[in-house]
């Protein structure tokens, strides 16, 4: 059971000044030109105000869109190796929702389930999330469905439910302690709050649990072509995700030196899985977009034990041709 | 006829294999739909709110393979279609164009000489704001649109939307694509970044039709669509076309003409 407190508007303030005070920077949802995205800010009043979710997510703080894992330099006779220092600044991410906190669970499942990813677990050590819970939601939302709910507490350090003045506040894990502990005067106890009733209500969508006992029969299904047609195999939905985590190896290289750099992939690239033969075992769309759904709903509960989607819905509010996942998913649910 | 009777109609004669229109979508938006079955065809509408240039898609090897298309379509589709033939990435018997009147009947346009004329009637004019933008950025010193560029291109992904999206981005191989050689770095690094959109550009002035579908496709909000805008506004400026135009259009860039002008030679 968390640590629940009433926060203020005024103890908002203190607390970010004393974060920053602490020599961490804090990053925050602002759309100052209507593109919603995280930004450094410095005070709460510098965020965002009505505002859904970012349009791309929280992950590319731990996992970002481009990162160099070495670098090298060649001089006759010699090889100069230099392994790369992740930058990990001290990072609180404030104002992230409930589904997309939880997504850093699904990233962590891929970075260290075998060697253990440096560069991502030094970002994610220099992390805290105070995420804050949804007073509203869109048509695509589906996070109900997918065991997350609009005030769920899982990858949140701290999480906030607005309420008429200020926050509940509840201090979820030890770097939600080590926040607490930089204005601890500003949490006050709280007591009989409802959390609930101070939510937006977001019936579940779908039966998950049957989508993905169903999923494996319906592998040769014509759905997922059905459904791709209008696809047009951007990565839109891929890099928007807070859960996918594919990336791709570059070498950039001259005659002096070079750089491996770790750049975010997409399953939906036709590139993706082009074997160097030729042969491409996802060649069309459909098969790429089927692989996108398994991967998320059939391979990651099976490999991982979770899901590889939370339910954000940034995939299909970033579509340009509105891919919208939760209405394909309903559609294979009942298929 | 309106557009949904004319939709099955071509669907159980079958005059087309599939009718490449718009339905309702998430957020009460519009997005493309593909019939390939006359009882489908309920779905179909076409308002102000069906934006996209759906010739993207006559291209594409999934909706290819259907056989032959209906496409309903703006001006800036019949464009993008034309364009398509002129490059003879299109046969004009490959597609049946519907454009929708002001009344909601359906015009057939069978012919790309009845798509020509149909398009005459209506000169193209680009958005207000992407003007007014553009006017700003023609405004701007050299180190300002530099800047601007540089902090826009600093939000891109690479997630290659725009190019998917773009009806003239038909490449089965595209250049981001090849890595042996690798011309462009491929991850969205600043050099990356920039090496694709200027690419894009260049491969785009004087084939650009103008409908904006990549920047209206872009998740982070980049105003691309003025990138290949400005390059086809000045190859307008130069040789006096406009891709587009005509089913039977030379690429102004590599064709000769006595009479073209040399102001490039200084």
């Amino acid at each position: 059971m968390a640590d629940t407190y009433l926060l203020s508007n005024a103890g908002l303030d203190a607390l970010f000044s004393a974060i920053r005070a602490d020599g961490r920077r804090i990053l925050a949802p602002t759309d100052p030109d209507g593109r919603s995205e995280l930004n450094p800010v410095g005070t709460p009043a510098e965020v965002a105000k009505d505002y859904l979710q970012t349009t791309l997510s929280a992950k590319a703080v731990v996992f970002p869109k481009v990162e160099r894992l070495l670098s090298y330099t060649l001089a006759p006779g010699q090889v100069e190796l230099a392994d790369a220092v992740p930058a990990a600044v001290p990072t609180v991410v404030f104002g992230i929702r409930p589904c997309e906190a939880g997504g850093f669970q699904a990233l962590d499942a891929v970075f260290n389930w075998d060697t253990r990813d440096r560069f991502f677990n030094a970002r994610m050590a220099a992390l805290a999330v105070i995420g804050v819970g949804c007073t509203r939601r869109d048509d695509a939302c589906f996070c109900t469905a997918v065991g997350g709910g609009p005030g769920a507490t899982r990858g949140s350090d701290l999480l906030l439910t607005p309420m008429a003045e200020g926050y509940l506040a509840e201090v979820l894990t030890e770097k939600g302690r080590a926040l607490q502990a930089l204005a601890p005067d500003r949490f006050q106890p709280a007591a009989g709050v409802d959390k609930a009733a101070l939510l937006v209500q977001v019936p579940p969508a779908f039966d998950q649990p049957a989508l993905t006992a169903r999923l494996p029969a319906l592998f040769d299904s014509e759905l997922w072509a059905d459904q791709a047609l209008r696809c047009v195999g951007c990565g839109a939905c891929a890099y928007v995700c807070p859960t996918c985590v594919c990336f791709d190896i570059q070498e950039e290289a001259d005659r002096q030196g070079g750089q491996r750099l770790r750049a975010w992939d997409s399953c939906g690239s036709r590139q993706f899985t082009l074997h160097a033969s030729g042969h491409n075992p996802r060649d069309t769309q459909g098969q790429r977009w089927r692989q996108r759904i398994y991967h998320k709903f059939s391979i990651y509960p099976e490999r991982y034990g979770m899901l590889g989607c939370v339910g954000c819905g940034k995939c299909t509010r970033a579509c340009p041709v509105d891919m919208n996942l939760q209405e394909h998913l309903v559609e294979a649910a009942q298929a | 006829m309106e557009l949904i009777e004319k939709a099955k109609q071509l669907l159980e004669t079958g005059a087309v294999k599939a009718v490449l229109g718009f339905e309702p979508g998430t957020h009460g938006g519009r997005r493309p739909a593909i019939v390939r079955r006359a009882e489908r065809a309920a779905r179909l509408v076409f308002d102000p709110g069906c934006a996209q240039n759906l010739a993207s898609y006559v291209t594409r090897k999934e909706v290819k393979r259907l056989g032959r298309l209906a496409v309903t379509a703006r001006p800036d589709t019949l464009r993008a279609l034309l364009q398509l033939m002129a490059e003879r990435q299109l046969r004009e018997e490959d597609v049946l164009a519907l454009a929708v009147d002001a009344g909601g009947q359906v015009v057939e346009l069978e012919t790309a000489q009845a798509m020509e004329e149909h398009l005459a009637l209506e000169p193209k004019e680009l958005p207000a704001r992407d003007r007014e933008l553009m006017d700003r950025l023609r405004r701007m010193t050299r180190e300002e649109r530099w800047a601007f560029w540089q902090k826009e291109l600093s939000r891109c992904v690479k997630c290659y939307a725009c190019r998917n999206s773009c009806p003239m981005c038909y490449c089965e191989h595209c250049t981001m694509d090849c890595n042996r050689p690798q011309w462009v770095p491929v991850p969205s690094h600043a050099l990356g970044n920039l090496e694709y959109h200027m690419v894009r550009a260049m491969h785009l002035a004087g084939r650009c039709v103008e409908c904006g579908d990549c920047g209206r496709a872009c998740p982070v909000g980049i105003p691309v669509h003025l990138l290949t805008f400005n390059a086809e506004e000045s190859v307008h400026a130069q040789f006096g076309q406009r891709a587009g135009a005509s089913a039977k259009l030379d690429y102004a860039l590599s064709t000769f003409r006595p009479d073209d002008k040399e102001t490039f030679i200084r």
